[in-house]
């Protein structure tokens, strides 16, 4: 059975170079143009992928309201950006109160959403929270929906077409290096964050052992409140990213990036951060690849067709442990 | 036929790094009432764990020769094959079904030892029908004999602790075992309730000829009860032997030295 | 002194909330005309609201954990105690039968239309009732199968004329085909990615059917299908309306009969055992993954027949019938109504599709009402409106169940 899968992975591999290096040497200009959308498409992933995989990691929930979330961060980025462009702001204020706003937001409604949804059900079973999760979700949806409109908004760009970057305008937008740059240091924030301060260690060993980490003092409802509002604030900073890319916003957005997100947190390994980052970058790069060379219309289609044969061949991911259930 | 009913040899399991089972053997004759016990995490959860399916051994044999029939392997198996052989466990922290009433409980024991289908079920023809009433009147007959038929139509939930006990084992016994593996049957009963499951494990084995192999940290009742011991520390085997002889051997005095666990 | 607390607890909640909601609620920007719409009574609004709601949310988790204490566990809904009543049985069935018996003739024809809606959606219910209340498998994509049910008609009508009669078993047994060809690589997997795994599923077999015009003729959709026939007599469009009333009947009582047997048989057992703790079941000698291929494969089958009753009824179908919403829909029906409950499944669908029909004032809010009820469903009952039963068995002294009391 092990030296089939690996034969089929070789297989598979090989074909894909095969095809890989074939469109390399006919359009490379091309190729190199889809990697680079890929990449953009990856970051904005990794930054909502995140949110899910420290939710995951800590309360072994699927937070199916993380989508939501994100798309409240964007909605409120637009709702800020367009009052202060009436009221005739300076661009710049303008562009650095939405990201505050937009962030701000979206830490307040995980942290109220952890509270409401959640934090009752936390001895439940799993069905039960999962459940309590999809209502939010659905909740979130139809009061955006309600409350502003069921229509796409136009979104104008915050970010401003580069002056230094025009000799490689042609190959990749302002906004697209923007993205990434931008994830790159968000990443290297959390790293920190996770890596050195207190309620990160604290983050840590919560997910590790609630009961030991509790009976050391560590308050374990404070670090599950604080890790939905850093996940918030990084899909908050993806929702307004991806909302100047795309140029318009809907109540909706946030259920099809909720998933790929999640999609792409499963194909790292749930509940590992750079699991996330890096199943991030490879569901957004091969994404990319698959609309450019074939169908763009099964987009979705081939998401999830990814996410099953992973789940299937290796469901803990590319960078997860596997545990043993404990009986 | 002098083949040990449940026959266990170098088993071993590693997590990762960590080996909880190193090298163990153990072998359990028919008939014995079998003990194995062992401080806190010296892996005798998990031997019950890789013999009946849950976890698969990293290495090592896991032989049964059930009575009357030819030896066999269990290893690799999944655990509703393990019990459809004939070896039934229950569960150190009780795991009864809580959506369902005590009858149900005992008649999901049943289930292996049943062949209706699905369409059968729909259509309830007389085959079923009979099937039907006769897991009823077993199960009933069952918690007759471990003294629930009081409970018989409570939820399994609502029963107080050592009844739950007691059930988990009548439900095992329910799968029609051979072997009857329990895992700390007497956690958290009171003497009364002890003395009672003492008599109870006795009657299970002179009268529904099982074999019972057991974990338990109270040393009264296994030094009572058994007639063979096995000790295990640290994931490995460090001694076996009549009570007489465990209660004198110094390696089992050394690891349970300042864990008096006879009052757990 | 409590009291006061938690009016002060109850208004910074408020206040909270205000904020929260301040720029969703009251800023409203037109970007056409580029004026800026500031609602002010919307805060009010929310401040008000949640001031209440946050006290009543209080109070009822206080409740619970009081209960809990109580072990109040033992308390049986009121319709089970009334329906184990010899007495008052008879005359409640009598009664509601003859409701259902006198509706399509008592209200016009618009009514029906809407009363066929709401059973199809006690049919969809007590089949996903089987995977998520009985088994305990989150289905996110149950609207595939009734999408394959509704297109498995048209279709099979479109190229062959396949009449309903003969669509309505086939497709049951394509449901189950699908169900099992769907189930068999994910039913491996843990709880929760099986939810987003059929959540997929169910994405990918509507775009599919988007998509591929050749199979399906893409967005615009199906067309002219027929309508049932009696015996090869079609009906006005009157008579048609009341005929499939019949049928949708006749097969929400097949399905209350078969999943009652089902409940209550081996497989039904081993599916809540399963639910319940998924090691002592296998440990019990069940095997795991069968048992939950045949709760998705049967709960299929009820919704590919759900499918053809829905096409037969619309005479028209497309892709737009069956999103996420759908899914999302019945699973409310069977999580409100109360997860492993027929009783409570069949109210679930009755009220929650009945009700935003005839509300139609309120109808856009129906997902935001249905988003909260799940919330405040898990959070304070568990077990939904009605919780389920289970069958209770009487013994004599020879120990031989003689009488056996069905209270679902």
């Amino acid at each position: 059975m092990r030296w089939i899968n690996i034969a089929l992975g070789v297989a598979v591999a090989g074909i894909i170079c095969f095809f890989a290096v074939r469109e390399l040497l006919i359009d490379p200009m091309y190729f190199f143009e889809l990697f680079l959308g890929g990449l953009t498409r990856g970051s904005i992933y990794a930054l909502i992928a995140l949110g899910y995989t420290m939710v995951y990691g800590i309360i072994q929930l699927i937070n199916f309201a993380h989508g939501e979330i994100y798309m409240i961060g964007a909605m409120t980025a637009l709702i800020v950006a367009s009052v202060l462009g009436m009221w005739g702001w300076n661009t710049a204020v303008i562009v650095i109160l939405a990201f505050v706003f937009a962030i701000v937001y979206s830490c307040a409604y995980g942290f109220t959403v952890e509270k409401i949804a959640y934090k009752p059900l936390r001895n439940a079973p799993r069905l039960s929270a999962l459940i309590s999760a999809i209502g939010m979700s659905l909740f979130l949806q139809n009061y955006v929906m309600l409350a502003q409109t069921p229509e796409y908004l136009p979104f104008k760009s915050l970010i401003p077409d580069f002056k230094f970057w025009e000799p490689f305008a042609h190959i990749i937008t302002s906004v697209e290096i923007t993205i990434i740059v931008t994830t790159v240091i968000v990443m290297i924030l959390l790293g920190i964050l996770i890596k050195f301060t207190r309620i990160g260690k604290a983050m840590r060993a919560t997910a590790q052992d609630k009961v030991m980490s509790a009976l050391l003092g560590i308050n374990v409802n404070n670090v599950i409140s604080a890790t939905f509002v850093v996940g918030s604030a990084t899909a908050a900073i993806g929702g307004v990213l991806i909302a100047c890319h795309v140029g318009q916003i809907n109540f909706f957005i946030g259920f099809l990036a909720g998933l790929k997100a999640f999609i792409a947190a499963v194909l790292g390994g749930i509940g590992s951060i750079p699991g996330a980052v890096l199943g991030s970058l490879v569901l957004g790069i091969s994404e990319s690849y698959f609309t450019g060379y074939f169908y763009s219309e099964y987009e979705d289609v081939f998401a999830f067709t990814i996410l099953v044969i992973i789940l299937i061949f290796r469901p803990s991911g590319i960078l997860g442990r596997h545990d043993a259930q404990k009986v | 036929m002098n083949k040990p009913i449940l026959n266990v040899k170098n088993l071993t399991m590693s997590f990762g790094g960590l080996k909880a089972l190193d090298d163990v053997s153990i072998s359990i004759e028919k008939g014995q009432i079998a003990a194995l016990i062992g401080p806190n995490g010296a892996g005798k959860t998990t031997f019950f764990n890789c013999i009946t399916g849950i976890y698969e051994p990293t290495k090592g044999v896991v032989e049964i020769t059930p009575p009357g029939k030819n030896t066999q392997s269990l290893r690799g198996l999944k655990p509703n094959y393990v019990t459809e052989r004939g070896i039934a466990r229950t569960f150190q922290n009780i795991r009864l079904f809580h959506g369902m009433t005590v009858l149900e409980n005992v008649m999901i024991g049943r289930h292996c030892r049943l062949s209706s289908g699905i369409i059968k079920a729909m259509l309830q023809p007389p085959s079923q029908k009979n099937e039907e009433q006769k897991a009823v009147t077993d199960s009933y007959e069952i918690l007759e004999k471990i003294g629930l038929e009081k409970y018989v139509n409570d939820m399994a939930v609502n029963l107080p602790y050592g009844a739950q006990r007691r059930l988990e084992i009548a439900r095992a016994l329910a799968t029609d075992p051979f072997l009857l593996l329990l895992d700390e049957p007497a956690a958290g009963m009171n003497p009364q309730e002890t003395k009672e499951l003492d008599d109870l494990i006795l009657w299970l084995r002179d009268n529904e000829n099982l074999t019972i192999l057991l974990i338990e940290h109270d040393m009264k009742l296994v030094m009572s009860l058994s007639d063979w011991i096995h000790v295990v520390d640290y994931g490995k085997k460090i001694a076996e032997g009549t009570p007489e002889d465990i209660k004198a051997n110094s390696d089992v005095i050394k690891a349970y030295l300042g864990d008096e666990s006879d009052d757990a | 002194m409590a009291i006061k607390n938690q009016i002060k607890q109850s208004l910074i909640i408020a206040f909270w909330f205000m904020i929260l909601t301040f720029p969703i609620m009251v800023i409203k920007v037109n970007t056409i005309r580029h004026t800026i719409d500031f609602r002010w009574a919307n805060l009010v609004g929310v401040g008000i609201v949640t001031f209440f709601a946050s006290m009543t949310w209080n109070y009822f988790l206080r409740r619970n954990e009081d209960q809990k204490k109580k072990e109040m566990d033992d308390d049986i809904p009121l319709i089970h105690r009334l329906l184990q009543n010899d007495r008052f049985r008879r005359p409640f069935l009598g009664v509601v039968a003859a409701f259902f018996l006198a509706y399509p003739f008592v209200f016009p024809m618009y009514h029906t239309s809407i009363m066929i809606s709401a059973l199809v959606y006690v049919m969809l219910g007590l089949g996903l009732n089987i995977v998520v209340g009985l088994a305990g498998l989150l289905d996110l994509g149950y609207v595939a199968f009734y999408a394959v049910g509704a297109y498995a008609y048209a279709l099979l009508n479109l190229h062959f004329g396949l009449s309903f009669w003969v669509v309505l078993p086939i497709s049951a047994l394509l449901g189950t085909f699908f169900g099992v060809m769907l189930g068999y690589p994910v039913l491996r997997l843990r709880g929760d990615y099986l939810a987003i795994v059929t959540l997929g599923f169910g994405e990918i077999i509507r775009i599919v059917l988007e998509n591929w015009d050749s199979f399906s003729n893409g967005p615009r959709g199906i067309g002219d299908i027929p309508a049932p026939t009696f015996f090869g007599h079609q009906f006005n469009q009157e008579n048609t309306m009341v005929y499939i009333y019949f049928i949708v009947i006749g097969l929400v009582l097949m399905t209350i009969f078969f999943v009652n047997r089902l409940e209550n048989s081996k497989i039904g057992r081993a599916w809540i055992a399963l639910r319940d703790d998924e090691i002592a079941c296998q440990a019990m000698g069940i095997d795991k993954f069968k048992t939950k291929l045949t709760a998705f494969a049967l709960g299929a089958t009820w919704a590919a027949m759900g499918g053809v009753v829905f096409a037969a009824k619309t005479s028209y179908i497309n892709p737009m019938s069956f999103t996420i919403w759908e899914s999302i829909t019945i699973l409310c029906v069977v999580v409100i109504g109360g997860m492993g409950s027929a009783i409570g499944v069949i109210a679930g669908a009755l009220v929650l599709i009945l009700l935003p029909e005839y509300l139609r004032a309120v109808s856009e809010y129906r997902m935001l009402v249905f988003g909260a009820l799940q919330v405040i469903v898990m959070v304070f009952k568990p077990d939904g409106l009605i919780k389920s039963v289970r069958k209770v068995y009487t013994f004599n002294v020879q120990e031989k169940a003689i009488h056996e009391q069905t209270n679902t």
